[in-house]
């Protein structure tokens, strides 16, 4: 793997993160217990969607040969997705929801942060717009998580059964592969081992403010980032490209 | 579940540096933050606004509909306090 084909990874892989959590949050659109909150998730959704989009026009520009933002959505199979094994898991209640969040946006927003400032100028472009919307989605959701936590005896319980089942998916996020050290030493990207020290640091003290136990460090489930992804992917993958797989090329 | 409702808010939204907030609408929310928060993703998707405020429905006072009369038809014959009477000197083009 050479500096361009690392960068092209590491961009289809942003894609394929905002994609695939996006998709998974329009799931919800007109299922949600407060039109409020409705609203909120819907336009979170839509930030994902958008920035989908711009990694992956990135991508089809790093690669040269053509490909779309759409061909990079709709004509992948799921061992070519290389999203994060936590954004696939199926949204659960809205504890599990918020909590899949939280524990993804604040790596996330490290991330983008970083990649503002890399060697790229397109993905320092597209980081520092998407940084704003996460800034703000981590504010909203941060705020239900502690709601959630120092809420009653029921929410609490839940939110913390919900911290103790994803917390096995967040081992994946700071596990450097070739792309990443890539990423790092010759763009400037983000220092993973750098990111889990800050990252560790800003969830514990939310878990405190919601009065959660931070769970046990054990085994970590990993393989996303490498193509190997649990049995969810495939199912959003097959609801999301059936138009573009059965009617190839349509378009509104 | 609970049935219970969350309290109402009331939005008002400044649409840009110098104009007054202006009422936009509604929403529900169980404190002042997420009031703050569902006012934005409510009433400001459009780039509608550069401010917000939000308030318990609950703390606003408001006029009693059925004291409409005492309350504004006096103003209605004081016709005397319209600048309307007032002869403009020449040469003042501008007022």
């Amino acid at each position: 793997m050479n500096k361009d084909s690392a960068l092209l990874a590491y961009v289809t892989r942003l894609g394929d993160n905002a994609l695939v959590l996006g998709q998974r949050m329009i799931e919800l659109v007109a299922a949600y217990p407060e039109l409020e909150e409705e609203l909120a998730n819907a336009n979170f959704a839509l930030d994902y969607l958008g920035q989908a989009r711009m990694f992956y026009t990135c991508a089809g520009e790093l690669e040269g040969k053509g490909r779309s933002e759409d061909d990079f959505a709709f004509l992948r199979d799921e061992h070519e997705f290389r999203n994060l094994l936590l954004l696939e898991q199926p949204n659960g209640h809205f504890g599990d929801s918020i909590t899949k969040l939280v524990l993804f946006e604040l790596f996330y927003f490290a991330q983008l942060q970083a990649l503002a400032g890399c060697e790229d100028p397109r993905v320092a472009e597209i980081a520092a717009r998407a940084e704003k919307e996460i800034r703000y989605h981590l504010r909203h959701n941060t705020q239900w998580l502690v709601r959630l936590g120092d809420g009653t005896e029921e929410s609490h319980g839940r939110v913390q059964e919900s911290v103790n089942a994803l917390w096995r998916y967040t081992g994946e996020m700071f596990e450097a592969d070739e792309t990443d050290t890539i990423m790092e030493r010759a763009w400037g990207g983000p220092n993973l081992e750098q990111l889990r020290e800050r990252w560790l640091a800003d969830i514990d003290a939310i878990l405190i403010n919601a009065t959660l136990d931070k769970p046990e460090s054990g085994w970590m489930a990993s393989g996303g980032k490498a193509g190997r992804h649990t049995e969810h992917l495939g199912y959003i993958i097959a609801e999301m490209q059936y138009l573009q797989r059965s009617h190839a090329g349509a378009s509104w | 579940m609970s049935e219970k409702e969350w309290p109402l808010y009331e939005v008002f939204i400044r649409s840009k540096s110098g104009l007054s907030h202006r009422h936009a609408g509604s929403i529900h929310a169980a404190d002042d933050q997420m009031a703050l928060d569902a006012a934005r993703d409510t009433y400001t998707r459009r780039s509608e606004g550069v401010s917000i405020w939000v308030v318990r429905s609950s703390k606003i006072v408001a006029s009693d509909p059925a004291e409409t009369a005492a309350f504004f038809e006096p103003a209605e014959d004081k016709i005397y306090r319209h600048p309307t009477f007032y002869e403009m000197p020449d040469g003042v083009d501008n007022l």
